[in-house]
C-alpha cells in the first residue's frame, strides 16, 4: 500500500485549476491555428485572429482566457494500492475554493438548482472515480463552461437507427447548438452503456488530446466522418458562416443492452480547457 | 469597414445599422445577465424606479471575473444571449435600445427589435481577455449580492462588435452561413476544390 497524503490533491487541483483557466492547452491552440489558415471569408479569419490574440494575452496578463471560468470537473483513475490519509473528495473542494478565492476567477456555481444562492467559491466540483492497477494517482481536471454545456444532448436510439442514427443526432445536436456553444467547439460523442453512463463517456471524450484518435480503428474513422460531416454544415466562428465549426470529435464507447443504444453529445467551446497529472 | 458609434443609442441610429455591420461602440453602456434580468423586470412589473436609464441604452451581457488589483475588469467576454429572451421584450417596450450578447434569438426577440427600432450586437465569445481591454471603467451599480451577477455600469472605447440582429430583423446567423454554404457550392460547380 502506498499512504497518500491528501495535500498533494489539494495543491494540484489548486495549481491545475488556476492554470486552465488561464492558458489554453497546445493542441487547442494548433488547431486554432490550423482553423485560421483554411478560412476564406473575412469575419470568420478576424474571429479566429482575435481568438488567437485573447489566448496569448490571457496567458501574458494572466488573466481568463473566458470570464466563464466554469464548473470544475475531476477525474481520477485511482491505483487500487493508494491509501488516502483522509478525505480526498474533501481535498479536492479545498483545491477548487482556494484556486477560485486566490486568483480572481469567477464563482459560477450555486447552491441549489432551483433556489440559485451562489456558494461564493465555485465549489462544489463534480468529481468521478475510477479504480485503477497500480499506486498513482491520476487527475484529469477540465474547467467547463456552460454557454457549451446547455448545448449537449442525449438519446435512447433504437439499435435500428445503427450508425446513421447516431450521426443524424450528432449532426442535430451541432445544428440546433448553431452560434450558442461558441463555435468552433469541441465534440465529445458517448455511445452505448446506458442512460448515466453514455453521458459519462462523453465528457470523458472531451478529455483526450485533439489529435489522439479512437484505439479501434472503425470508431477512429467514425471520428474522422463526423467531424467532416460537421464542417459541412457551415456555422463556423461564431456561427456566423465558415469551414470551421468544430475542430474535433472524439468518440468512447460502453457494451449495452440488445434492446438499446445510448448516444450523449459533450458539447465544449473553443476554449476547451483541461489538464492532467499522474500524482 | 470598422462603422464608429456611441452611446445613448437613439432609435434613428439604431435604424441606420445593418446585419453584417462591424462597429466600433464607445460610451456608457450597462451589464446584466440571468438574475440581473429577472430582478429588472419584476421591478418593471412592481413600478419601481430602475437602477439605470433604460432610455436609449445599451445592455452587454456579461458575468465579468474579478478585477486584479490595478485592473478595471477581469475577463469580460459576451455571454450567451437566449436565456435572456423572456426577460427581453419587456425592457425593449421600456426603451432599452441595444443589446451586446452572442448567439440566437427567439422570433419574439426579433419582433421586438423590429416593433422599437433596436438592434442585437455580438461580440466574440471566448475572448474576455480581448475585450477587456477596450473597458475603460466599471463600477457595480446594483444587486451587488449577485457577485458576477451585479448590475454594472461600463465606460467602453472603440468596443469591437457586429451587427447579429438588425431593427429590420435580419438576422446574421441565419445569412452567415448560408452565404458560405452558397459560396462553396458555387466553388464546387465550378469544378474547384472544397
Amino acid at each position: 500500500m502506498r499512504e497518500f497524503d491528501i495535500k498533494l490533491l489539494t495543491a494540484a487541483v489548486r495549481r491545475m485549476a488556476y492554470e486552465s483557466c488561464i492558458v489554453l492547452p497546445s493542441d487547442i491552440h494548433k488547431q486554432l491555428e490550423l482553423a485560421r489558415a483554411n478560412e476564406d471569408g473575412i469575419t470568420a479569419r478576424a474571429i479566429l485572429d482575435d481568438l488567437l490574440e485573447n489566448a496569448t494575452l490571457a496567458q501574458e496578463k494572466s488573466i481568463p482566457i473566458c470570464q466563464d471560468t466554469g464548473m470544475v470537473q475531476v477525474h481520477l483513475r485511482i491505483g487500487r494500492e493508494v491509501h488516502f490519509q483522509g478525505d480526498p473528495y474533501a481535498a479536492i473542494q479545498e483545491g477548487v475554493r482556494q484556486a477560485y478565492t486566490a486568483n480572481y476567477l469567477r464563482k459560477s456555481i450555486v447552491a441549489d438548482p432551483l433556489r440559485r444562492i451562489n456558494t461564493g467559491d465555485n465549489t462544489p466540483a463534480m468529481i468521478y472515480t475510477e479504480l485503477v492497477p497500480g499506486d498513482r494517482v491520476q487527475v484529469s481536471l477540465s474547467v467547463k463552461g456552460f454557454g457549451s454545456e446547455n448545448m449537449s444532448r442525449l438519446a435512447m436510439l433504437r439499435p435500428a437507427d445503427g450508425v446513421e442514427g447516431v450521426i443524424d443526432f450528432v449532426l442535430q445536436t451541432v445544428k440546433d447548438a448553431g452560434p450558442n456553444p461558441c463555435p468552433p467547439i469541441v465534440v465529445g460523442v458517448g455511445i452505448g452503456g446506458n442512460f448515466d453512463k453514455v453521458a459519462y463517456l462523453a465528457k470523458l471524450a472531451l478529455l483526450r488530446p485533439l489529435a489522439q484518435r479512437h484505439s479501434d480503428h472503425y470508431y477512429a474513422e467514425l471520428e474522422i466522418e463526423m467531424l467532416r460531416r460537421i464542417n459541412e454544415l457551415g456555422l463556423g466562428p461564431m456561427g456566423l458562416g465558415g469551414r470551421s465549426t468544430a475542430l474535433g470529435v472524439a468518440i468512447e464507447i460502453l457494451p449495452t443492452h440488445i434492446a438499446g443504444l445510448p448516444v450523449a453529445v459533450n458539447v465544449s467551446c473553443h476554449a476547451t480547457r483541461h489538464r492532467e497529472e499522474v500524482l | 469597414m470598422m462603422r464608429k458609434i456611441q452611446t445613448p443609442l437613439t432609435a434613428e441610429a439604431a435604424r441606420s445599422l445593418a446585419a453584417g455591420d462591424r462597429v466600433l461602440l464607445t460610451g456608457t453602456i450597462y451589464t446584466a445577465r440571468d438574475a440581473g434580468h429577472k430582478r429588472l423586470t419584476e421591478a418593471i412589473s412592481r413600478g419601481e424606479e430602475l437602477p439605470l436609464p433604460l432610455q436609449d441604452a445599451v445592455i452587454f451581457y456579461v458575468g465579468p471575473t474579478p478585477a486584479r488589483p490595478g485592473e478595471v475588469i477581469g475577463s469580460a467576454g459576451p455571454t450567451t444571449s437566449y436565456r435572456m429572451d423572456p426577460y427581453t421584450p419587456l425592457l425593449l417596450a421600456h426603451g432599452l435600445r441595444g443589446m451586446i450578447g452572442k448567439g440566437l434569438r427567439s422570433q419574439e426577440v426579433i419582433a421586438a427589435l423590429k416593433q422599437h427600432s433596436a438592434v442585437y450586437f455580438a461580440a466574440v465569445g471566448g475572448a474576455g481577455a480581448l475585450l477587456a481591454e477596450r473597458i475603460t471603467a466599471a463600477e457595480v451599480i446594483a444587486y451587488e449580492d449577485l457577485g458576477a451577477e451585479a448590475l454594472r455600469k461600463l465606460e467602453v472605447k472603440d468596443f469591437p462588435l457586429v451587427v447579429a440582429i438588425d431593427a429590420t430583423g435580419r438576422d446574421l446567423y441565419q445569412e452567415g452561413p448560408a452565404a458560405y454554404l452558397r459560396q462553396r457550392e458555387q466553388k464546387i460547380a465550378e469544378g474547384g476544390q472544397d
